[in-house]
């Protein structure tokens, strides 16, 4: 089957372009890599049609002339459903903008607790102005929007709502070993 | 009316009463009943399929009446209706448990009137997927309930929803994208996403070409199926939603992934060089997860590393493929289905009552709360594999065909499978030890809430189908066997679709030792 090289450099070039802006912490970014790379995806379907041909409509041409209808109709499917998951995609990453002032993916509960727990150990836990970066600067951090609306920022945006959130996952985290510890339970705490 | 034209109903019903349910926004009770008779109505089209395909065979629906070379065929053989009908219990029990939950006190905190289409949209999703018989259909049939579970897991946009939700949606698009460049070059290699037809073109492509399709497609589904090396998202996302919505989840959105896992292993790649990988990445899944289980602290997190790790027995018996491992692997799928939904229904009554599923908190629910102790025991019981059960059933047949295959393999994972059920049993005891036996402190006592008894009358009833599972082994692993006779054979489901002609040309099935076997049928290769 003869390929068009353009298309499938083309395709290349956009899915690694997606590749590594889906490797970025913020969510926007992310969105953005899923949509370059989906893009550079449907560009493969077009490829996998083969050689462009005729117009697919019966009695116009001799069949073995018409182009294959069928990736284009797929690649049609394709793009309705990254169009709408695209959507909902951004407005995550506005809620989020609009919860914690910034949209940066945050580690996963296991990797917080680890982190939370070095710390403590090496007794940097008391150190305000650590909130555990992942890379963004403390100002982006603190988010735009909390400022505008006057609230103060919280200090650590990556601990408090692990046990902050009232649905949050109640995990036995540092937050309630201090907890216990100021109870002066501190033995059982630590059995656990 | 014939009997194939039952096929578009678990697909269509839900979609038609999930457009009814948002119509009666305004009406919560109305739209609660418009749900559940909705799922009834799958639930009825899904036993009278299982009636007709055990009748007349497999049955065929062409839509539109195209050929099934150009247009959406669904095809219902005896592992789809398995699989239908299964599911269809779950999401009924499921949706009448939350019915209890969405009316009462937290109706504030989640809309409701996004919650019953969004999850009618959920079903239709996992039907079609269930159903599809070519690839591209199954792409959508992912993507819907995929777009439908990410709106579930957000509800009501909480804090820890959102970003429980960032990862879970950024994982899901990925493997979206790589599901999606995997049918390309299925298309581009072949020039058809039918599956029976992909079966007879496939097997005359080059070892290497194969090979390619195969890794692309198993990477997409083992992401859904959440296998370990592409597992870590799952204990992150699942325990912050709701817990029906967990339940229903854990017990189905992975099992749309072993149910793709299976078709690609069996009717498109049958018996090929993967099943070394697949038997690696099982064992795995199997003690990474049930390790993780052991360090948690939270029940939910618990349950969550525990599905992880068993959806390494799955995986254990499609890496085999043998007559046995397959049927048993079936029952395993319908069995953990209907019991890991229900430990998290459980999980969520225990939430109700005690107000935490932090298992520091929670203590002396064995006499606070003796009827969900009981839910919640039976299950978890069954989840370990204590015998009777059918959890003691499906493991043993799967170590079984395990020790009949005698490869080093095979008996590395019958020894990991062992040791992994001890596992879950210890982490069982762990959460039974603290949230059942341990003396409650003064404020949790004080802080009991009642437990409505619609929630608890589902739990009860899934505890009871459940029990059915174990009453009933024998004829149901009979079924199984079949169906997994068939998906070996790969000869009914290409000549049900594309006629007789079309499966004489299939070049290789899988014996009933798991060996590939050829067009001479001489033995190719182990």
């Amino acid at each position: 089957m003869p390929v068009s090289l353009m298309l499938l450099l083309t395709a290349g070039v956009l899915i690694a372009c997606g590749v590594y802006l889906i490797l970025e912490r913020t969510l926007t970014r992310i969105i953005l890599g899923i949509v370059l790379a989906g893009n550079g995806v449907n560009l493969l379907f077009i490829v996998a049609a083969g050689r462009p041909g005729k117009p697919p409509f019966e009695g116009t041409a001799p069949a073995e002339d018409m182009t294959d209808p069928l990736p284009f109709a797929m690649v049609l499917t394709a793009i309705v459903i990254t169009l709408g998951i695209t959507a909902f995609g951004v407005a995550l990453s506005y809620r989020a903008w609009q919860l914690f002032g910034h949209d940066e993916v945050p580690d996963d509960v296991e990797d917080r607790r680890v982190l939370r727990r070095s710390q403590r150990r090496s007794g940097m836990d008391e150190d305000p102005e650590d909130p555990g970066s992942q890379g963004l600067s403390e100002e982006s951090r603190r988010g735009a929007l909390l400022h505008s609306q006057g609230h103060r920022a919280r200090r650590d945006p990556l601990g408090t709502d692990l046990s902050g959130a009232e649905d949050a996952p109640q995990d036995y985290t540092e937050a309630d070993e201090r907890e216990d510890v100021r109870r002066g339970r501190e033995t059982e705490a630590g059995g656990r | 009316m014939s009997a194939d034209m039952l096929l578009a109903l678990p697909v269509m019903l839900p979609l038609m009463g999930a457009a009814m349910a948002l119509l009666l926004r305004h009406h919560a009770r109305l739209q609660m009943w418009v749900s559940i008779l909705t799922l009834v109505a799958i639930l009825a089209s899904a036993l009278v399929m299982a009636r007709s395909v055990l009748e007349v065979g497999i049955l065929v629906l062409q839509i539109g009446r195209w050929t099934p070379q150009l247009g959406i065929v669904l095809v219902a053989d005896r592992l789809t209706v398995i699989m239908l009908v299964v599911s269809s219990v779950v999401t009924l029990a499921v949706l009448v448990y939350s019915s209890a939950q969405t009316v009462s006190e937290s109706a504030e905190k989640t809309p409701v009137a996004i919650y019953h289409p969004t999850y009618l949209v959920l079903v239709a999703g996992v039907c079609n997927a269930f159903l599809a018989g070519d690839l591209f259909n199954l792409y959508v049939g992912f993507e819907v309930l995929l777009a439908s579970s990410y709106v579930l897991l957000t509800l009501g946009g909480s804090a820890s929803r959102i970003r429980a939700a960032t990862t879970y949606v950024i994982v899901s698009l990925l493997s979206s994208v790589i599901f999606l460049a995997g049918i390309a070059a299925v298309y581009a290699a072949v020039g058809t996403v039918n599956l029976a037809e992909l079966a007879v073109r496939l097997d005359g492509l080059a070892p290497g070409t194969r090979m390619t399709l195969e890794l692309v497609l198993l990477v997409a589904f083992a992401i859904k199926a959440a296998i370990f090396p592409l597992s870590a998202w799952l204990p992150d996302s699942y325990p912050t939603a709701p817990a029906p919505v967990t339940a229903v989840f854990a017990g189905l959105l992975t099992k749309v992934g072993i149910y793709a896992i299976i078709r690609l292993e069996t009717l498109l790649f049958p018996a090929s060089q993967t099943s070394t990988l697949l038997l690696v990445a099982a064992g795995l899944s199997l003690v990474v997860g049930i390790l993780g289980a052991v360090a948690q602290t939270d029940l939910k997190r618990v349950l969550s590393f525990t599905l992880v790790s068993h959806m390494g027995f799955m995986l254990f018996g499609i890496g085999m493929s043998t007559r046995l491992s397959m049927g048993t692997t079936i029952y395993y799928v319908a069995h953990h289905i209907t019991v890991q939904s229900t430990l998290f229904l459980a999980a969520g009554l225990i939430e109700q009552r005690g107000g935490t599923t932090n298992l520091g908190r929670l203590g002396g629910l064995a006499k606070l709360a003796p009827v969900i102790a009981v839910l919640f025991f039976i299950p978890a019981m069954n989840l370990s594999g204590i015998p009777p059960l059918s959890g003691f059933i499906g493991k043993v047949g799967l170590i079984e065909a395990g020790i009949r295959v005698d490869t080093p393999a095979s008996w590395t994972l019958v020894a990991i499978s062992a040791i992994t059920s001890l596992l879950t049993l210890y982490a069982i005891a762990k959460i039974w030890n603290r949230a059942f036996w341990q003396e409650p402190e003064e404020d949790f006592v004080q802080g009991l809430a009642p437990v409505p008894r619609v929630m608890t009358g589902a739990t009860a009833a899934l505890v009871g189908a459940s029990l059915l599972l174990t009453v009933f082994a024998g004829p149901l692993i009979d079924f199984a066997d079949d169906a997994g006779r068939a998906v070996l054979e790969r000869t009914p489901y290409v000549s049900a679709v594309l006629g007789d002609e079309a499966a004489a040309e299939l070049v290789y099935r899988i014996g009933d030792e798991g060996e590939k076997i050829g067009d001479g049928d001489e033995e190719v290769q182990r």
